[in-house]
């Protein structure tokens, strides 16, 4: 291996680092139509008349759309594998809007100032309805939030819309609560988890335009080229082959862009006019009408013996899907299954879930994908368990946690854990951290006070039997290769490690794989990159594909030699006869390939995998409080990852970074809040803060690599995982420094200080 | 989202006054704050072609232009030395550098906002206002008053020797603060503490027990009580409410921690120093 | 209106409005280096150097420009492959969107901050969001490309 386990550069790197125009809205055509859609102000609303006439008055509107004017299919915006998981719940314009800022009409015009004027102009008439906002008292409200007979579920989730059910299932094993009873020691905790926004730095957008066939091209800032394709296919009611999704750089996504959240506007207006369109979300429209976290409410039961095996689990979780049900029969599956797979000694479980309908925003796919909700309640109940049985966290956790070879108990992605270092990583993350000599606190005197706080994590490599991976790998006329992919980098610097992967594979210079991605007419199929699953499964296609195309590339040089395939050998620079007599070089074979040839040097591949094995890790965190302000500062973080063999130690090192900031912010400043209207609050960067770099100190960050064998580099994903620990360290830790249990995120300064304060007086 | 009809660079503070009679005129400041509105603005009042964008400083005060920017103030060397590091402190959390370069003294101080780290700062000292036609007011008169049409040309500082200290309380570190508290200790024996973002705009507590008085010449223990006293009066007496930053509860309680922090440390005796 | 003004060293003439934004002015120009993440000054993402010191497009009237020098990395380039290759090499320019804006503002720190510490570094630079990286590695590239400018220098000196 040259290439893999390198820190190499990303192959995009310098136009990044020099601003190149690279971004959706650097190369849209100049003379695009600017799209906006007016928002609705009410979160639960029918249109009874909306005028459009004095705003179609204004000079340099092109069209204005309403209810009335969009085809009648309803399909989701979910960027998932068909058929989708999510219900089939939305319409372009509705007559009835469901949440503040639901779409009421989308304006397109020549100028940014016309449509903002045509906006304003236009007149609407609601008839305002009673909305739900208690996620908690959702189900079986007399109020629905999609009443209509043509709402449809593909697959057999337990949706019920008469119910404002998106989603039910329990499923068990052995009888938990009678195991239950029979334990020494047990929890019965609920945490509450908020609906937080990605916030990636480049806000949605995409713009459109009909090509020389007639056909819709979109160029998108997504994560799902193909999903994206199918879904406008069936939004504008003319059928996937009739569109082109092309991603450029995407400036972040962090699974907000795996819902299709604003293609569909543009691309009605270039249906409809036939000219190009372009929307750019604002920062507002992010954060208030996207795609964010669900929001969760996990109760978790948890029983030991005396001993301190933890036998039995329960976890009951409630999800809010908001307005519409994008990602929400599906995400809340992982705040069951991960938890459950990071404990082996589990004898009994149940987990059942409901997923409910709001009038809030719709939620999506956020990084960790319920993942994060469920291990930030499992984790700190483990904690709370083992407070009870006045045991060491890390001690409970060393003797019941997941290790290589055993069978796991609960996770859905694989009946046994394949490969796994988690408890080296645990090791080590305690003595980076300095455990033994912290835990559980230190008073500092002057009123401060320092604590050391664990957790554990998992997530999965990619939806096993479901995603699919994709490459094509072709040798040009000069001896370089192309690798074609349908994975979409946003950043991660996927199209560099698949490069470094080919790279490998076929023997050459890194610098002679030209990478290409994403136009879904020309790159192979690729689910997308969401689900933690391009460095493994996308990988394994690149290498599989690249394996090909050297059998092919020997045929041909077996051929100019005279020869037959099996009496020559390919390293990667030359076709060589085993005989020793003669050798034609790569280049050679490859201009054969463009004169006189019938070989054709080109191979792709298409891989799903049958099982998806978790990447692991430990997150171990240092915190000072003031016990009069409340205030917290993260002192050190210390992480340790399994992700088997880091493809680019550098690329994975700055995932668990970014992943761990992110984590933080979620469990100490993004503090979402509605008010009794229905209105999200946070609705820009001045009142959603996400950290900052004064924030964030010391994140450390280790690896201590398995070999996961059913990739051909021995590795799996790491994208999502690193997300997991900080919730569930931070409130550990906060409880180890002043005995307040924090179980609802995120930690203020004021939820700390009240509480000690509330202490102080009992 | 902002609309400007009219943009006008005026030559004289008499043109700026006159464009400014109209109810749709503004007068720019650093645009970091005005940007973020929807106002339909028919004339936007240029002030910095006027030279107001400098810090004077001599024996008796520093004259502080209204175009000066928030990083001007916080890396004036001369405001450093005099509040202690005081200002410094009060600004180096408003969102970055280039945050402070664009936004103004002037208009942080005109726009007299309740989330202001600048106006507690101010008010705690021995402040004015220079206003076109109102003349010299006091900081804590200019507060109280409705906004008017007249022009803020200067913020005045008078040098009245003192020790100063500022507290925040942030729930992230660039974040508006929760409570923000601003304390001089005048070596003449008087004294000024404000507490802003209550939500509600920045006040001074006033005295009225004379806790405070001659403290800078008390012994580290009588300047500890003092403090406490004052910090307890601080909290019963000053109002505060809630917004999504934290509660009135959260506030007056940390009313009384920051007040005594501040105290304490201007009164500098802690350290020895 | 019109108004004349500095561009990445080059005197240009522009038609705006009296509420176009710098940011605006400049993408319509061709600097597409320059970004917007947010509408309320916080992202740090339109940073551009106007008279040398770093400010907000997103909140500058164009008409203010007049006679003033502005400059974007487009007129930066080759200071912006050195200092892009110290993120490069660390991984840590990742969807780059941030990329711009950021590095403004360490050129504009180089000037301004004699051999700042990493708190003062951290400080001059909180204005500058980025959501992918969790900063350690921009800091790790900060710090490299510092110290390598920092020999250059000293090199220079000899």
């Amino acid at each position: 291996m040259k290439y893999v386990n390198q820190p190499m550069v990303k192959k995009d790197a310098m136009a990044l680092v020099t601003g190149k125009p690279v971004y959706t809205d650097d190369i849209a055509p100049k003379d695009c139509l600017i799209v906006k859609v007016l928002r609705s102000p009410y979160a639960h609303a029918l249109i009874e008349e909306i005028n459009t006439d004095p705003a179609m008055k204004v000079p340099g509107i092109a069209c204005i759309l309403t209810y009335k004017d969009v085809p009648q299919q309803r399909f989701t915006l979910a960027g998932q594998t068909y058929p989708e998981f999510s219900p089939y719940d939305r319409l372009i314009l509705d007559q009835r809007v469901r949440f503040v800022g639901d779409g009421a009409a989308i304006v397109a015009g020549e100028t940014e100032a016309a449509v903002d004027k045509a906006l304003k102009l236009i007149k609407v008439k609601y008839k305002i309805l009673p909305p739900v906002l208690d996620f908690r008292k959702a189900k079986d409200n007399e109020i629905l939030v999609h009443p209509e007979d043509n709402w449809e579920t593909k697959m057999p989730v337990g949706a019920d819309n008469k119910r404002n059910l998106c989603a039910q299932k329990e499923e068990s094993l052995g009888d938990v609560d009678a195991l239950l009873k029979e334990c020494r020691y047990v929890v019965d905790r609920t945490y509450h988890t908020k609906a937080n926004q990605q916030t990636m730095m480049e806000t949605f957008r995409a713009y459109t335009y009909l090509d020389h066939f007639g056909r819709l091209n979109v160029v998108a800032s997504t994560q799902v080229p193909f999903h994206v394709r199918r879904i406008l296919g069936r939004a504008l009611g003319i059928g996937a082959s009739r569109v082109r999704v092309i991603k450029p750089r995407i400036g972040g996504g962090f699974g907000a862009k795996q819902t299709a959240v604003c293609e569909m506007y543009p691309a009605i207006v270039t249906m409809k006019t036939g000219r190009p369109a372009k929307i750019v979300y604002s920062r507002y429209e992010s954060q208030i009408c996207s795609s964010p976290r669900h929001e969760m409410e996990v109760r978790v039961r948890l029983g030991a013996d005396e001993n301190g095996i933890l036998k039995a689990i329960d976890i009951h979780t409630l999800s809010n899907t908001g307005a519409y049900g994008e990602h929400g029969p599906t995400t809340v599956g992982l705040s069951g299954h991960k938890p459950l797979g990071l404990y082996r000694n589990t004898e009994a479980y149940r987990f059942s879930y409901e997923v409910v309908y709001t009038n809030q925003m719709s939620a999506g796919a956020y990084r960790g994908y319920g993942a994060t909700q469920g291990i930030f309640a499992v984790e700190s109940a483990v904690d709370e368990l083992a407070h009870e049985m006045k045991m060491d966290p890390v001690v409970f956790r060393e003797k019941n946690l997941s290790k290589e070879g055993c069978l796991f108990v609960g996770y859905d992605g694989s009946p046994r854990v394949t490969s796994c270092t988690l408890d080296k990583c645990l090791a080590r993350a305690k003595e980076m951290i300095g455990w033994e000599e912290k835990y559980p606190c230190r008073d500092m005197g002057n009123g401060r006070i320092r604590a050391v706080g664990s957790a554990i994590a998992m997530q999965g490599s990619s939806i096993a039997k479901v995603d699919v991976g994709g490459a094509s790998i072709k040798l040009g006329e000069d001896g370089s290769y192309t690798l074609g992919l349908g994975a979409t980098d946003m950043g991660t610097g996927c199209d560099t490690i698949l490069s470094q992967m080919a790279a490998d594979v076929l023997e050459t210079d890194f610098d002679n794989i030209v990478v290409f991605g994403v136009d879904t007419d020309i790159s192979p199929y690729d689910s997308g990159s969401y689900a933690s699953a391009t460095t493994y499964i996308t990988g394994i296609a690149v290498a599989d594909a690249c394996e090909q195309l050297r059998v092919k590339i020997r045929e041909l040089g077996a051929a100019m030699l005279d020869t037959e395939p099996d009496q020559v050998e390919f390293d990667g620079k030359r076709v060589y006869k085993l005989n020793g007599e003669g050798e034609v070089s790569l280049e050679a074979v490859a201009a054969k390939g463009t004169s006189g040839n019938n070989t054709c040097l080109q191979a792709c591949a298409t891989r799903s995998s049958q099982i998806s094995p978790p990447p692991f890790m430990a997150g171990l965190v240092e915190i000072e409080i003031d016990k009069e302000t409340g205030a917290l500062e993260i002192l050190d973080y210390a992480a340790v990852v399994d992700c088997g063999t880091p493809i680019n130690p550098n690329l994975a090192r700055v995932q668990t970074e970014g992943g761990l900031a992110q984590g933080i912010g979620m469990a100490l400043y993004e503090d979402i809040q509605y008010n009794d209207r229905g209105q999200m609050r946070n609705n820009s960067f001045m009142q959603y803060k996400i950290p900052t770099r004064m924030d964030l100190k010391n994140i450390r960050v280790e690896f201590i690599p398995s070999y996961e064998k059913s990739h051909p580099f021995g590795a799996k994903s790491i994208g999502e995982m690193v997300i997991n620990t900080p919730c569930p360290a931070i409130a550990n830790a906060v409880y180890n420094a002043v005995g307040v249990r924090i179980r609802e995120m995120p930690i203020t300064p004021e939820k700390i200080a009240m509480a000690l304060e509330e202490k102080k007086t009992e | 989202m902002l609309k400007i009809r009219e943009y006008v660079k005026v030559k004289d503070l008499e043109e700026a006054y006159q464009l400014n009679q109209k109810r749709s005129a503004c007068v720019l400041g650093g645009m970091v704050w005005l940007k973020m509105g929807s106002r339909n603005v028919g004339t936007a009042i240029d002030l910095s072609g006027l030279g107001l964008d400098t810090i004077e400083e001599n024996e008796e005060e520093f004259r502080i232009g209204a175009m000066v920017s928030l990083r001007d103030l916080e890396t004036h060397k001369g405001l450093e030395e005099y509040t202690r590091g005081a200002m410094k402190e009060s600004l180096r959390h408003i969102v970055g550098v280039q945050f402070r370069n664009c936004a103004t003294a002037g208009g942080s101080i005109f726009g007299r906002f309740g989330f202001s780290d600048v106006l507690t700062m101010f008010l705690a000292m021995d402040s004015y206002v220079e206003l076109y036609k109102g003349g010299i007011l006091p900081m804590e008169e200019f507060a109280g008053m409705k906004r008017d049409r007249d022009i803020l040309v200067r913020i005045l500082v008078k040098k009245r020797p003192a020790s100063m200290a500022y507290i925040s309380q942030r729930n992230s570190s660039t974040d508006f603060p929760v409570l923000a508290c601003g304390v001089s200790l005048f070596e003449d024996g008087g004294a000024k503490v404000t507490l802003g973002a209550r939500p509600g705009k920045a006040v001074l507590v006033k005295d009225e027990e004379k806790l405070l008085k001659d403290f800078l010449k008390k012994d580290p223990d009588r300047q500890k009580e003092a403090a406490e006293a004052f910090a307890a009066y601080a909290r019963e007496h000053v109002r505060t409410g809630s917004n999504m930053r934290g509660s009135a509860r959260y506030r007056s309680h940390l009313a009384e921690v920051l007040v005594r922090r501040a105290l304490i440390q201007a009164g500098g005796r802690e350290n020895g120093n | 209106m019109e108004i004349k003004f500095w561009l990445n060293g080059r005197k240009i003439q522009a038609e705006i409005q009296a509420d176009t934004l710098l940011l605006d002015l400049l993408r319509e120009k061709g600097c597409y280096s320059v970004k917007r993440g947010c509408e309320t000054a916080n992202c740090g993402l339109c940073t551009v150097l106007l008279e040398d010191k770093p400010v907000l497009s997103c909140s500058t009237l164009a008409a203010r420009v007049e006679e003033k020098h502005v400059v974007t990395l487009e007129g930066l380039q080759e200071k912006a492959e050195e200092l892009g290759g110290f993120l490069a090499r660390e991984g840590a320019e990742q969807c780059g969107f941030c990329n711009p804006g950021f590095m403004m503002n360490i050129f504009a720190m180089e000037k301004e901050l004699k051999d700042p510490g990493e708190e003062e570094i951290q400080e001059y630079l909180a204005g500058n969001l980025c959501r992918c990286s969790g900063f350690m590695g921009q800091t790790r590239s900060i710090l490299k490309y510092l110290e390598y400018k920092k020999k250059l220098r000293e090199g220079e000196g000899r």
